[in-house]
């Protein structure tokens, strides 16, 4: 499946959810909220807002694409992300107002992250806004798969606690894994999970070239060097 | 009115350590390896090492300078007008942005114009660094701590160089890499994540020097 191709809503969901998921795939746009991934409350928070930012931005871009000039598009859009990224300030500071303390300079960062501008500039302004709604939502849900998986590990082995609560019985087998808390564990958490992708990926790719090759000579050695 | 703000300046630099929140800033809060910002063209950019150098000045001196005058913009413009029910925190994030992609356009027609050989060393990463969170993120962080003009200027300009210095030190790495054996589901992005873990071990192991 070539990227950018397809044009229905749900293939669109799909690809940016999966296939092409931002993370594994093209490993964009992990600088606004790996930061957070120590907790997972703060992880879905973050990811909640940027769902809203990606979708609602590229429904907006959309509708907008003949008026926006060629020259100050970029700008243009980044100021679109900016006013969806404010809403999400603003609500965040009024039903969470300890969390924001700790993550309102990485909500406001948001409007940096390159899966957003991304797919703005590659999918929304070229295509009609419910398609773009639904490739923003979907590689919003991709991301947002990614980081709390990221973020559970980080918590079950940095605090023994999911969501806040402590796992059962963790006293009698759970010991702080002190790294996990601390940023370099997201690196290496985040490294092992797409190194386990990209590994699954390539076994699959290496199985469909050697299933329906064509009945002539087919190079033996290719796709067995595993 | 100048010498009324430099008086201000003075008096509220006064007291604080300029050298610790520039090391600070640089080694043990490092942007790119504790706080995880500008990864997308660190991760594209440091498999070149002139590249790397390239970005890395364009990187410290866009942010030193952009720190400096967001931080006059918002101490002295927004505050102000917090009064006039002008929500500073809100506006905050945009004018932030329109600075820094202004200024980059400006620092690129004036290289443009100035110098041909500095634009084809630096003018070329430019437009990557309107998008680089780096930036914005060193811009939003100085407020965050409440720091004054100066003190915002010597904090960005840590901000850029602890990223400068990442970035080149990763391109050394990678040139390294290229004769090692790794496993082929790690090449590219995910062996240089595991390395930055490493690094940020290192940096964050420094810590115990200031202070």
């Amino acid at each position: 499946m070539p990227p950018d191709t397809v044009s229905t809503p749900g293939g669109a969901l799909a690809r940016q959810f999966w296939a092409e998921n931002p993370i594994f795939r093209q490993v964009l746009g992990i600088c606004s909220a790996l930061a957070v991934t120590n907790l997972m409350f703060n992880t879905l928070l973050m990811c909640g807002g940027l769902i809203w930012a990606t979708s609602m931005s590229a429904v907006t871009v959309s509708l907008m694409r003949r008026l926006i000039p060629q020259r100050v598009r970029m700008i243009t859009e980044v100021l679109i992300i900016a006013v969806y990224v404010i809403m999400v300030d603003i609500a965040m500071r009024v039903f969470f107002p300890e969390i924001h303390r700790v993550i309102a300079a990485y909500v406001g960062l948001i409007v940096t992250n390159c899966i957003v501008m991304g797919r703005l500039e590659a999918y929304a302004s070229k295509n009609t806004p419910f398609n773009a709604f639904c490739d923003g939502l979907g590689s919003g849900l991709g991301y947002s798969l990614i980081l709390m998986a990221v973020a559970t590990v980080r918590e079950v082995l940095g605090f023994g606690t999911i969501m806040g609560y402590p796992l059962p019985a963790r006293e009698l087998w759970w010991h702080q894994w002190t790294l996990m808390v601390m940023p370099p564990g997201a690196f290496f958490v985040l490294a092992g999970g797409v190194w386990i992708a990209r590994w699954f990926a390539m076994r699959r790719e290496a199985a469909a070239a050697q299933s329906p090759p064509a009945p002539q000579a087919a190079p033996p050695q290719q796709g067995g060097a595993e | 009115m100048i010498l009324m703000l430099a008086d201000t300046l003075a008096k509220e630099t006064t007291g604080q350590n300029l050298l610790a929140i520039f090391f600070a800033a640089a080694i043990t809060d490092n942007i790119l390896l504790t706080r995880f910002l500008g990864m997308c063209s660190f991760l594209s950019i440091s498999s070149q090492m002139r590249a790397s150098i390239g970005l890395g000045l364009a990187v410290i001196f866009v942010t030193a300078c952009t720190g400096a005058i967001n931080a006059a913009l918002y101490w002295f413009v927004l505050i102000p007008l917090e009064r006039y029910g002008v929500p500073a925190s809100s506006l905050q994030l945009i004018l932030f942005i329109v600075v820094i992609a202004a200024f980059v356009q400006l620092l690129e027609m004036v290289i443009e114009r100035v110098s041909l050989g500095l634009y084809f060393a630096l003018g070329v990463f430019l437009p990557l660094i309107t998008v680089n969170c780096a930036i914005l993120g060193a811009n939003l962080f100085l407020i965050n701590k409440n720091l004054t003009v100066f003190e915002g200027f010597v904090y960005s300009a840590g901000a850029g160089a602890g990223w400068a210095v990442a970035i080149i030190l990763m391109a050394g790495i990678r040139i390294r890499l290229k004769t090692a054996r790794i496993p082929a589901a790690l090449e590219g992005p995910g062996i240089t994540l595991i390395i930055c873990g490493i690094m940020a071990l290192a940096f964050i192991g420094l810590s115990g020097l200031i202070k």
